[in-house]
């Protein structure tokens, strides 16, 4: 349960990071940790005590294996997850270029 | 029923074409891809719709890679999704016409349709697949593309409004995954008609309940429903005109609104309690949408928050819930999505031939009919001029509130329009008629015309679907779909087969 609870404690940080962070870097790096929090949940939820990987072979009889399709969507997600962040980055060195500033209460010609 | 898949390979194919090629023959190559996709897209989607339609509850299935439904994922085109897969794509189609005389403004023409076709490929694939990871791969793949063509033009604001909709949007998606992994460890599958058979048997779990509040946080971003319409206004200021043409009229229908009247009312199962949220979101946003509209002075930024308001009536009629509140709502659909695409195609034409970037224009009508004269049409339906198809859709949409018993909510319904038609008419009034003539150039191409009157063809008689015939086919199969609710799952198990 605890594991779940720290889990839960990372989205936290991230989606504070993302609330209140006033730096276009910082924002990215809170959006990779609640991305990276949701890919730990996701493998959590496919974890069984004791479980091993579930490859199927001769003579081997598994009685406890851990649930294989959380792990491919985590992968998944993990690779959606780049490409936002690359996306994300991209642009932020645009806005860089264009501002000259990181700072997101400087960065506001739109409004309204 | 193969010819579904095409539907996602066929954009895909054209995105990669079109990086792969684009040293040969920059200068045409990418307008010819790009436009035979979308035209074979929109044939084949009519077809779909047409085959889905003909005989009532007939939905099409494609098994990816010959694996049966619980394990494999499925490509399913049911009423819903074949209704809206034939706008988007006709929609599209419109669009990509009009982008041959539009993007040459723009460097870089082929990574723009490279970019403009993996939208498109996403948003076919949202449409149709059957598998809830599957739905949300598509989405973001629709997204990504998106975030990068609002920065498209370049300039400061553009960059700005595109990380502010990036930032937001991988956070609902977020939320959207954590939703997607709590249905998953409850039902343990993870395609969609199965965990309605799971829910049904289930009974009431207070799982339901979070899970809800997860989506309509992540899709509501993505629908622009008003708390979360943040992104919406600014994405549309400075991008390439086709971007909020293909964002209003297709991606807010699809990527949000589908999605949560596929989730709620066949997956998850409606509710009381999500219905008045539904309500609360659509009024919020009508009233919102239509003051925030008023005071703008930039076209764009008018018809984004315009976007919001109507998107906000689709929303009501979905809460309500009745068969003929969900008629009016796809109604609706129809006719928002042609008319708001129609008018930012407008809005690039005349920002094309516009003297100054600051000045206000005058007389479109005078100086370029074709443009003039569409704008015109589209802008009647929207705020609800009678023989046009907006005035039928927000009058069923009002009826529907009567009969379901909120007259309160066919007060804010109507008033809401009244606001509608006196921003429209405040804004276009001199935009249209003025007598004051500054536009410069008159370099009309023959695509952009071409696009305007197609969309201006869908505008117009649009409203014929609403009559007795077309009605018992076109819109009544969907509405089937969403009334049968968690019978969806019996359906797709029973095609199957």
């Amino acid at each position: 349960m605890s594991v779940y609870l720290l889990c839960l404690v990372l989205f936290s940080i991230g989606f504070y990071c993302v609330l209140r962070k006033r730096n276009v870097i910082k924002l990215i790096i809170g959006v990779g940790i609640m991305e990276y929090s949701v890919n730990l949940f996701l493998v959590l939820v496919g974890y069984r005590k004791y479980g091993r990987a579930p490859i199927y072979a001769h003579d081997q009889v598994i009685n406890n294996m851990v649930d294989p399709l959380p792990q491919a969507m985590a992968l998944t997600s993990i690779v959606i997850g780049l490409s936002v962040m690359l996306v994300l980055v991209a642009v932020a060195i645009r806005i860089y270029e264009k501002y000259g500033t990181f700072d997101i209460t400087k960065i506001k010609q739109l409004n309204g | 029923m193969e010819a579904l898949s095409l539907f996602i390979v066929i954009p895909f194919m054209a995105a990669f074409l079109i990086v792969l090629s684009s040293s040969i023959w920059r200068k045409y190559l990418p307008d010819i891809i790009a436009n035979i996709s979308s035209v074979s897209t929109a044939v084949l989607a009519v077809m779909v719709f047409a085959k889905v339609a003909s005989k009532p509850s007939v939905i099409l299935i494609h098994k990816i890679g010959g694996w049966a439904p619980p394990f494999g994922i499925p490509i399913i085109a049911d009423g819903l999704s074949a209704f809206l897969l034939a706008i988007a794509n006709l929609v599209s189609l419109a669009v990509i016409i009009y982008s041959v005389g539009y993007i040459n403004t723009y460097t870089d023409k082929w990574k723009y349709y490279a970019l403009l076709m993996l939208m498109m490929g996403g948003v076919n694939g949202v449409l149709l697949t059957g598998d809830i990871f599957n739905l949300f791969v598509f989405l973001e793949i629709a997204s990504i593309a998106t975030y990068t063509l609002v920065a498209f033009g370049t300039e400061a604001e553009a960059f700005e409004a595109s990380f502010k909709y990036a930032i937001m949007s991988a956070v609902a998606s977020s939320f959207i995954l954590i939703g997607i992994i709590f249905i998953y460890g409850y039902t343990s599958t993870l395609n969609m008609a199965d965990m309605a058979m799971v829910f049904r048997s289930a009974g009431h779990v207070d799982l339901v309940k979070f899970v809800a509040v997860l989506f309509l946080m992540g899709f509501g971003l993505k629908t622009a429903a008003v708390p979360f319409h943040g992104w919406l206004p600014d994405s549309y200021t400075k991008a390439p005109a086709t971007i909020p043409a293909m964002s209003s009229g297709v991606l807010l229908k699809t990527l949000g609104i589908y999605v949560i009247c596929r989730i709620f009312f066949n997956v998850l199962g409606m509710s009381l309690s999500i219905s008045y949220v539904l309500i609360g979101l659509g009024v919020s946003s009508m009233i919102v949408g239509a003051i925030m509209a008023f005071g703008q002075t930039n076209m764009r930024r008018l018809l984004g928050y315009s976007s919001i308001s109507q998107v906000g009536y689709i929303l009501l009629g979905f809460g309500i819930g009745t068969p003929l509140a969900i008629a009016g709502s796809l109604f609706h659909i129809l006719n928002h999505s042609f008319a708001k695409s129609l008018l930012f195609l407008n809005s690039g034409d005349i920002e094309q031939g516009r003297a100054l970037s600051t000045e206000r224009v005058f007389g479109i009508i005078d100086q370029r009919p074709i443009c003039g004269y569409t704008g015109l049409l589209a802008a009647m339906s929207i705020c609800g001029i009678p023989p046009l198809a907006g005035f039928w859709s927000k009058l069923i949409i009002i009826f529907a509130c009567i009969q379901s018993g909120h007259p309160i909510l066919m007060v804010i319904a109507a008033a809401v329009s009244i606001v509608t038609l006196a921003y429209y008419l405040k804004f276009f009034n001199p935009l249209l008629f003025g007598t004051k003539k500054n536009i410069l150039s008159d370099g009309q191409s023959f695509a952009v015309n071409l696009a305007m009157v197609i969309l201006a063809l869908g505008v117009l008689f649009g409203g014929l679907v609403w009559l007795p015939g077309p009605r018992s086919f076109i819109i009544n199969t969907a509405v089937n779909v969403m009334t049968g609710g968690l019978a969806y799952a019996d359906i797709v198990f029973g095609a199957i087969k």
